[in-house]
Parts: structure tokens; sequence; C-alpha cells
């Protein structure tokens, strides 16, 4: 991948299909760290499964035998020597809280280091495609915060507008992109 | 500054629109979004989708939506057309020009800018 926001984007696009109602995608950076941790609260894996997840002969899709969305992105943190975690709890044991929560640690500073890239149009192109769940973003970096939690912007809309609608992706686009102008 | 306030305000004006919806989905455009497509630079071509088909006045009658892999990795970005009535017309290795140029025949016009499709591959 081109961009750090597109493994984001791949990898976010697994908690949806978990049947989440909720994602959580958190960026926390410093001036030489960077950590992102993409949380849901859909089904959740098997321990045997998650175990597998990083394999990339391991997949869910049915047109080919290959799955290369998690290996992916764990290679994009080893490689700068940075760390890539997967905990999950499945909701077959547990039926009350159930989820996953990815957390990659990248060192900025290092060589093989994706950029980030466009992460607002992965935002925008999350709730474009999955209008119907709901997304918290929140990207801290010394000290200031780019944020938005679409169960906000659900509670004004009310469920005749969708958040698909075209005004509503470019209001969200440029309400983020403000953000990251004027902090 | 970009305010909740304004975002009531598209709410207010879409209510109406909503209603003129009745033939929404006549065409649809799908954008491969799994691993292979957003590697492939998908991103890109579905925002260009939803941007064309915007300026284009046709934001009622097209939807463009995503989906996963179809198995043809090596093509992607792939878009495929539906529309009632005739053959499922799937467009590879896609870029946002290209888009440009489906809105611009295809979806416009009715005439199928074969040179993009799969068939010509």
């Amino acid at each position: 991948m081109k961009e750090l926001s597109l493994n984001i984007l791949d990898i976010t696009e697994n908690s949806v299909k978990a049947g989440a109602t909720l994602t959580k995608i958190l960026l926390e950076e410093t001036d030489d760290k960077l950590t992102v941790i993409i949380a849901d609260n859909g089904c959740g894996m098997s321990e045997e499964t998650v175990k597998r997840v990083t394999d990339p002969f391991y997949t869910t899709r049915t047109t080919r035998k290959v799955g290369l969305g998690i290996p992916f992105y764990k290679l994009s943190a080893e490689q700068t020597g940075g760390s890539f975690k997967i905990e999950s709890k499945y909701e077959k044991e547990y039926p009350l809280e159930h989820g996953t929560v990815v957390t990659a640690v990248y060192n900025k500073n290092h060589i093989d280091f994706t950029p980030l890239g466009d992460i607002v149009a992965t935002i925008t192109t999350l709730i474009q495609g999955h209008p119907d769940t709901d997304f918290l973003f929140r990207h801290t970096k010394s000290g200031k915060t780019a944020e938005l939690d679409t169960r906000q912007l659900r509670e004004v809309l009310g469920e005749e507008v969708s958040l698909s609608e075209y005004e509503v992706i470019k209001w969200i686009e440029e309400f983020l992109k403000e953000q990251y102008i004027n902090p | 500054m970009k305010t909740l306030a304004e975002l009531q305000a598209i709410k207010d004006k879409m209510k109406d629109k909503v209603v003129l919806r009745e033939g929404f989905g006549e065409k649809r455009i799908v954008v491969g979004m799994a691993t292979c497509g957003i590697a492939a630079g998908a991103r890109p071509v579905l925002n260009a989708f939803v941007e064309g088909i915007n300026n284009a006045g046709l934001a009622g009658q097209v939807s463009v939506t995503q989906t996963g892999c179809i198995g043809i990795c090596q093509y992607e970005p792939v878009v495929e057309v539906f529309e009632a009535g005739k053959e499922k017309v799937t467009y590879v290795q896609m870029t946002a020009e290209k888009a440009a140029k489906v809105i611009e025949q295809h979806i416009k016009n009715g005439k199928v800018v074969s040179e993009y499709t799969y068939g010509a591959k």
C-alpha cells in the first residue's frame, strides 16, 4: 500500500464485515512514534482464528485462497521496527462485550515508514460505504486533536438523511480538513 | 468553520429531496474495495464517481456503492455498472480520469466505454 491510510481503510473494512456497530480509529502521534488502534464491537474471533489471520494463506473470502490485508498491515508496522497486535473477544464466549482491537505501532523516523497519506479520504470513504454503522475517528499529535464521531452527526441528521449523502460527505471532509489546518 | 448547525441546514434541505428519490438505484455503480482494489487505487476511483455523479446532477438516479473482492484482483480497480434490464458492464484497471469518461459516455449517454471493459483486456 502506498499510504498507511489505505491499510487503515482496508483493516477497518474487516470491522464493518464483523458486524460492528461502532468502530474506533485512534491515531496517537509523537515526534518519533505513531500508534494506530482500530477497535470495534463486532463479532470478534476465536483464539484459534486470531492466530491464523496474520497468515497470508488464511482468508474468509471465497473468490481466492489468499488474504493479504492483515499480513500487509502487520508488515507495515514491523518493517519500521514497530509492533503489531490483535486482541479479540469472540461473541460466542463473550456475548455481552465482544469485538476486536488491532494495534500497530510505527517508528516514524525509520526509512521504511509508509507515510500516513490522505486519512481524511479514508474516513469519508468508510462513511460513504457504510453509512449505517458508526465510526469514531481521533488523531492526536503533539497535544492537538482532529476528531469526528458519526454518532453526533447521526443525532443531527436523524433517520431520514443518510450519512452517505453527497452534501454530508462533503461536510465531513471539510470538517476534518479544517481541524488539520486550525487544530 | 464547519458547524453542526450547518449540518442541520443540510438535513432540512435534503429532507425534501429524499421524497423525490422514488426511482433511486435505476443505475448502480459498484466499486471493488477489498485489499486488492484499495492497493490498486480504488479509493480515488470511488471518490471520482461520487464527485462526478453529483456534479452531473445524477445523484438522484445513480447510486455509487462499495463491494468486496470479485475475484479478478489483477484487473483492479474494478468497477461494475448495473442497469435494470441490461447486462452488467465490468470496467477494469480504472483511474479517476477513466471514471470521468465513463460518467460522460456511459452513465449520461448510455454508450459503454468498451476499451475500458473486462472484455477488451
